[in-house]
């Protein structure tokens, strides 16, 4: 088992190496550059910001440099906010969309096994549909929608409360994070909820339920220990990735909610093409996110035996 | 040996002529079906799936034999009925042109009703709406005034509604989207610093909607013959409402209906399909082959999306305007195909450890074989789950991506762009955002709906029964 | 089989939905445990908004939000107007704009600009936020910093008058050869590399606001970038700053004039661009002001909230390709489109906000001339839509250019909401008048601003907003060595004029030259000029004094104060 950890870490470190080449080779082919602004500037000056930033060097000689800078955890100094370094803003900022992703996931793992397996359960008939409806509901509608709209909802709340009942933005206590993690967590919530739903149904007809129904076992526990646990399975798949996309796609939510997160420097980094930031998020959610599989990998391992992996 | 056994018996010639046939009694009571006549049939009887089905033809339909039917240009702008909800008043007063307007005329008479002796000048058109004040100049310096407007009836200490200008003149023209309802505008005077005093005047006043002669003619209003000046009319009937530009939202939605369609169908099935056929290489080689595709599907899903979809656009080469709606497909499909491998992969990996497929290897089973028969029929569901799942993504990263110039042109409509318009006018205008929204939601259950019958139908477990 | 489920699957779901219920309130606990969990993690993060009210009239302070994170608040190389805005509050240069708008003095007592020297006297009770005084030398060691190569400000131009600025930016000269000079500490000459009249309006720019030599170099390289890395000269000091989050200014103990700072704080409480979760935050009254869109105007009036607006200074033009090969290089083509486009059309029906004026110069109304407005002394002129004409010159153009049919025309754009729908019209307008094809372009920043450089595009939506309160900042812009001159129209005559605005001390020479550009541009149509942008806005109605700025922090707060009876 160690031997097969290591072995993950030591691809994972070669994809996450990839990633940084595809990204810093992509990023500088955009057209564009990150110095170029509304207003104009001279040659010279044009030159000197160049000449700070090491854009002046070619292009290869200017990765080898990043390649040596990131291989010792040093991801540059941010285009957009000059005197800030992008560890600093990854480590002020992911902290707080990892705590708003947990949350998300959290609802929306729980949230989507318990409605699959009820749907699951109540196959076709009324609670079924109704789920069915919310799912599609809170899939066929935009995110920045749903933000939008539960916002206004907090603030009527707190309008006819008279009072704050739930803070309509900013960070800081857990009030600020239960309505945006919702928002947040909700179509991975629908999409679990539904693929719970369709993997319930194909264990109800595989031969070890039937065996344990014929063992004469207690349904709850047949439903507990075998249809649960083997239904989970692809829910469980989807979580690493889904993981990472949520820590990442918490852009909409975090401008809406105001919160500090870092999807918003991620995304905004991409439209003012702020190589440092752009580079220094996405090697570290390429890391996160292969961190994440490798832990879910390992995590499949012990919730399936039949797929555990021979080291 | 045949001298032991011919104690016994003999057998002769007849015993090995083939048996005569019993029609009757070996007759198979149902005629054999293949798999896929068989989900087919399975598929035909859920009333559920059907109805999907219907529902998606209907939606092709509307969408593609729409602008037969509704034949108004989906980009022709209506700047008389902008934002219009269905069913509104389409009244219109043929009035002549808009003429500039320079303050009242001498003879003029004002008011006497308020302090300023605010007077409306002319009628009250949706062209413009002109006021005159006598002012205050009787009993302190004349420092100018601010005019207000707002749709509310005013209460003692409420706020005056919208500041339209600041002006030292006595009269006001105002032109800024007049609407046929009833306004509130005030004037009020103010002091040497600026500051608003206590003299105000409120004036109520109806405003009338109008257009000229060579305006009905450019929208098609004269077809039952010349309009002339002060005869009512009706606008152009827009059954569904109209958008922020005044464009007809029934012929957007039949036009953006293509686009989405298009791109919520086609890009999901494909990059799905992609990461089917590439998990369950994965899945089944297992081993090195499967860890060397599985950190390349790591690799994929980590780039950043919105940065390869800005550079695929500029290797394709998408000139400006031009449609990129088949870029973007290839785009979508080249990079979000890792999600479903990745499910897929790990679906294949538990049934390939099902009893059923060790037994048909043991039976010297192709790998062909096992995959297509076995392997994904059984992962049928969550393959379909994840198809229909990716619809609204796929229409909605269409909209997106055309809001950042990558996806289709201006002005050609798609739904999900529509809702993403539509959602800054949703407290006054919710029409703009409901109707798309609403075919998204459509279409979205439709999906649903076929994959939950897909799904019973192509259970390969559930086959031959009932 | 569907028989035999049905049979036994009532007692089985119902013992099963008992389970269900069961982990369901497993699930609500482990929830439960987690979000308290959470609550001291994020607790322990330091990073938690300070709470917002609107108007809280006990402690003399307001919130408010910022459209974004200033990027860092290093005056020397601050170029956005969210920094400007902070940077209002925090730090005071040598003149500053009074409330009725007009210079007048900050740190400097009196100043005196003559052809060759600029003169500042410095009050001597001005002081830093630590205690020290400021000094001339603070201001000599800012105006250096920024003009070294090796700081790349991007507002180092505008220091160019300067002696010897240019050779130091440019490499070719130390920064000690900057000609500024300190007789006393309470005294700065600034020698002039050329007459330049409007040398004092320009010292209010972010670029000339004074940084302390001996802070700056203990910050190392960190200047500007946090509360702690910043010495302040304004009415306020920046308590704590939480980056992308919220920062809380207060009032500055040190600072000299009594009459600005009254409220003690004025926390900035959110960081959003969200236009819906800004008004949401106002309607909870959670921050003090608001910006209004379009769609939001009539909740507004229902409400009844006080709404204001103001012209934000920023003049929007459409911008004509006048390099070779392109059509737009023919006058009667540039003509045609003239007398097809409707601003008034674009801004009471399609922008529909108030405070939007329709275009009629690149000089926009807020600019002063020799003693009123420059528009009042120099009226721009104008055409009446008129599409018979329009087509007529259509026609003369297809004539001169040769062409049998026109080509489809690149208009480029932005992706932002606004310039959307004003390319959408301008598109169908420009299609049911002229019958020409518009293709619309749309790029996000900075692809845009590369194809701007590069000259791809036929038609381009651009806009200016002013560095300095001098027609200038406007009327060198299409010059045909200035860079932002997009469409490289070159004229002689244009050149000529702008050197004359540039160079003449005599007001009336220069408004006069500022005339002759405006119609330069006109009967030329170098340019089309489409709106003056404005911004529609309200206030809590406790909070009086807030004064909204075309040059300098755009929302003013240092005359603020809360009248609670209100």
């Amino acid at each position: 088992m160690l031997r097969y950890t290591l072995k993950r870490l030591v691809l994972g470190i070669l994809t996450v190496w990839f990633i940084a080449t595809a990204t810093f080779f992509g990023m500088h082919a955009v057209p564009g550059d990150p110095l170029s602004n509304d207003k104009s500037t001279t040659a010279q000056i044009r030159a000197n910001l160049e000449a700070k930033y090491g854009l002046d060097k070619p292009l290869l000689t200017q990765y080898a440099i990043y390649l040596k800078n990131i291989s010792q955890g040093d991801f540059g100094i941010s285009f957009t906010q000059e005197n800030r370094k992008v560890n600093d803003i990854i480590k002020e900022h992911f902290p707080i969309s990892a705590i708003l992703g947990i949350l998300a996931i959290v609802f929306a793992a729980l949230g989507g096994i318990l409605w699959g397996a009820l749907t699951a359960l109540y196959r076709n008939r009324w609670p079924d549909s109704v789920i069915m409806f919310l799912v599609i509901l809170g899939i066929s509608v935009p995110s920045f929608v749903i933000a939008a709209i539960s916002q206004m909802f907090l603030v009527n709340i707190n309008t006819l409360a008279g009072t704050t009942v739930l803070p309509v933005g900013g960070w800081g206590t857990v009030w600020h994070m239960i309505v945006p993690a919702m928002v947040l967590g909700l179509s991975t919530m629908a999409y679990l909820t539904r693929l719970m739903r369709s993997s319930m149904l194909e264990i109800v007809n595989t031969d070890y339920i039937r065996t344990a129904q014929s063992k004469g076992l207690p349904k709850t526990r047949i439903f507990s220990r075998h249809q649960l646990r083997n239904a989970i399975l692809p829910v469980v798949t989807v979580l690493g990735p889904a993981i990472a996309g949520i820590t990442t796609g918490g852009f909409v939510v975090e401008i809406v909610f105001a919160i500090p997160g870092l999807g918003r420097y991620f995304v905004e980094a991409i439209q003012q093409l702020d190589y440092t930031v752009i580079m220094g998020t996405t090697v570290f959610y390429g890391a996160f996110l292969v961190f994440m599989v490798i832990l879910v990998d390992l995590l499949y391992g012990w919730i399936d035996p039949r797929v555990r992996i021979n080291p | 040996m045949s001298e032991q056994t011919s104690t016994s018996w003999q057998p002769s010639a007849s015993d090995f002529a083939p048996k005569p046939k019993h029609q009757t009694a070996d007759a198979i009571t149902r005629p054999a079906m293949s798999y896929w006549q068989d989900a087919w049939r399975r598929l035909k009887e859920n009333k559920r799936a059907l109805f999907s089905l219907y529902l998606i033809i209907g939606l092709v339909t509307f969408t593609l034999a729409g602008p037969y039917l509704w034949t108004i240009d989906p980009s022709a702008q209506d700047l008389d009925q902008i934002g219009m909800a269905p069913g509104a008043d389409r009244n219109v007063t043929i009035a002549p042109a808009y003429q500039p307007w320079y303050g009242p005329t001498d003879d003029q008479t004002y008011a006497n009703d308020n302090a300023l002796g605010l007077t409306l000048v002319g009628n009250a058109t949706s062209q413009a709406v002109r006021l005159a004040w006598r002012g205050n100049d009787y009993d302190q310096a004349d420092y100018g005034y601010k005019i207000y407007r707002t749709l509310f009836p005013l209460d003692a200490g409420d706020a005056f509604g919208l500041p339209l200008m600041e002006s030292k003149n006595h009269y006001f023209e105002d032109r800024l989207d007049l609407q046929p309802t009833d306004y509130y505008y005030t004037v009020v005077a103010l002091d040497s610093q600026g500051v608003e005093t206590d003299q105000f005047a409120t004036l109520k006043l109806t405003v009338k909607r109008v257009i000229t002669v060579l305006e009905a003619q450019q929208r098609g209003l004269t077809k039952n013959g010349p309009v002339a000046e002060g005869e009512q009319i009706k606008l152009a009937l827009h059954p569904f409402g109209t958008d922020y530009l005044g464009r007809d939202m029934l012929a957007r939605l039949i036009y953006g209906g293509q686009v989405s369609l298009f791109i919520g169908i086609f890009a999901p099935l494909l990059y799905v399909l992609l990461g089917v056929i590439y998990g369950s290489i994965a899945g089944f080689m297992g081993g090195a082959v499967d860890q060397l595709m599985m950190r390349f599907a790591d690799f994929a899903v980590a780039l950043p999306f919105l940065l390869f979809m800005i550079l695929l656009k500029v290797i394709f080469g998408i000139g400006p305007g031009e449609s990129g709606v088949l870029p973007m497909l290839v785009a979508m499909v080249i990079l979000l195909w890792p999600a479903p491998a990745r499910l897929v992969r790990g679906q294949i990996l538990q049934i390939r450890e099902e009893g059923y497929v060790s037994a048909s290897q043991l039976l010297g089973a192709k790998t062909n074989y096992l995959v297509f028969r076995h392997m994904i029929p059984n992962t049928m569901g969550v393959i379909l789950v994840t198809i229909t799942f990716q619809v609204p993504s796929a229409i909605f990263t269409e909209a997106f991506l055309s809001f950042i110039g990558m996806g289709v042109a201006p002005p050609t409509p798609s739904w999900g762009s529509m809702c993403n318009d539509g959602i800054k006018s949703m407290l006054t205008r919710p029409h703009e955002l409901f109707f798309p929204a609403l075919f998204i939601s459509i279409t979205v259950l439709a999906f649903n709906l076929l994959g939950d019958g897909l799904r019973d139908a192509l259970d390969a477990r559930m086959r031959n029964r009932e | 089989m569907r028989s035999k489920s049905t049979s036994n699957s009532n007692t089985h779901s119902n013992s099963l939905s008992r389970q269900l219920g069961l982990y369901f309130v497993l699930a609500i606990v482990f929830v439960a445990g987690l979000l308290l969990a959470l609550n001291q993690l994020a607790g322990l993060m330091g990073t938690a908004t300070q709470e917002a009210q609107a108007v809280d009239f006990a402690n003399n302070s307001i919130s408010a939000v910022l459209r974004e994170e200033p990027p860092q608040l290093d005056s020397s190389k601050a170029t956005d107007s969210t920094s400007g805005l902070v940077l209002g509050h925090i730090m005071e240069g040598l003149l500053r704009m009074d409330l009725q708008d007009r210079l007048s003095p900050a740190i400097a007592e009196r100043w005196e600009v003559t052809p060759t020297h600029a003169t500042f006297w410095l009050r001597k009770d001005a002081k830093w936020s630590d205690g020290k005084p400021i000094s001339a030398a603070d201001f000599i060691f800012a105006w250096q910093l920024a003009l070294k190569p090796e700081t790349g400000s991007e507002y180092a131009s505008l220091l160019y008058p300067i002696e010897n600025a240019e050779a130091i930016n440019t490499g070719k000269l130390p920064a000690s050869a900057l000609g500024v000079s300190a007789p006393d500490p309470h005294t700065l000459v600034v020698k002039l590399t050329r007459p330049i009249a409007f040398f004092d309006k320009l010292v209010v720019f972010p670029t000339f606001l004074p940084i302390r030599e001996d802070f700056y170099n203990a910050t190392q390289g960190r200047f500007g970038s946090d509360a702690k890395d910043l010495l302040y000269s304004g009415p306020y000091t920046i308590k704590s700053w939480v980056h992308g989050a919220s920062m809380l200014l207060e009032r500055n103990p040190h600072y000299w004039d009594s009459n600005r700072g009254k409220l003690a704080q004025i926390n900035f409480a959110y960081i959003t661009s969200d236009a819906t979760a800004t008004l949401n935050f106002f309607k909870d009254e959670r921050i003090a002001l608001a910006r209004l869109q379009a769609e939001n105007l009539t909740e507004a009036l229902r409400l009844k909230w006080p709404i204001r607006r103001f012209a934000d200074g920023t003049v929007f033009y459409l911008e004509f390709n006048h390099r070779e090969d392109h059509l737009s290089r023919n006058l009667n083509f540039r003509k045609a489109i003239q007398h097809a486009l409707d601003m008034e059309e674009l801004v009471y029906k399609v922008t529909k906000l108030p405070g939007y004026l329709p275009g009629k110069s690149l000089f926009p109304e807020w600019l002063i001339g020799v003693e009123k407005t420059l528009r009042e002394e120099y009226p721009a002129s104008t055409v009446t839509v008129d599409s018979a004409k329009a087509r007529a010159y259509l026609a003369l153009a297809k004539e001169e250019l040769g062409l049998a049919e026109f080509p489809e025309i690149t208009l480029l754009t932005s992706d932002n909401p606004v310039s959307n729908i004003q390319s959408e019209w301008l598109q169908e307008v420009l299609k049911q008048t002229l019958g020409l094809t518009i293709k619309i372009d749309k790029q996000i920043f900075k692809q845009r601003l590369a194809k701007m450089s590069s000259g791809e595009f036929g038609l381009l939506l651009g806009g200016w907003g002013p560095d300095y309160n001098d027609p200038l900042t406007f009327g060198d812009l299409f010059a045909s060595w200035n860079l932002n001159n997009r469409g490289r129209y070159k004229s002689e005559q244009m050149d000529a004029l702008v050197a004359t605005a540039q160079n003449a001390t005599a007001t009336p020479d220069r408004m006069k030259a500022f005339g002759a550009i405006q119609q330069q541009l006109f009967d030329d149509v170098v340019i089309l000029p489409m709106y003056e942008r404005g911004v529609t806005y309200v206030v809590h109605p406790q909070l009086k004094g807030v004064k909204r700025r075309v040059i300098g922090a755009e929302t003013d707060y240092t005359y603020a104060y809360i009248d609670p009876d209100a």
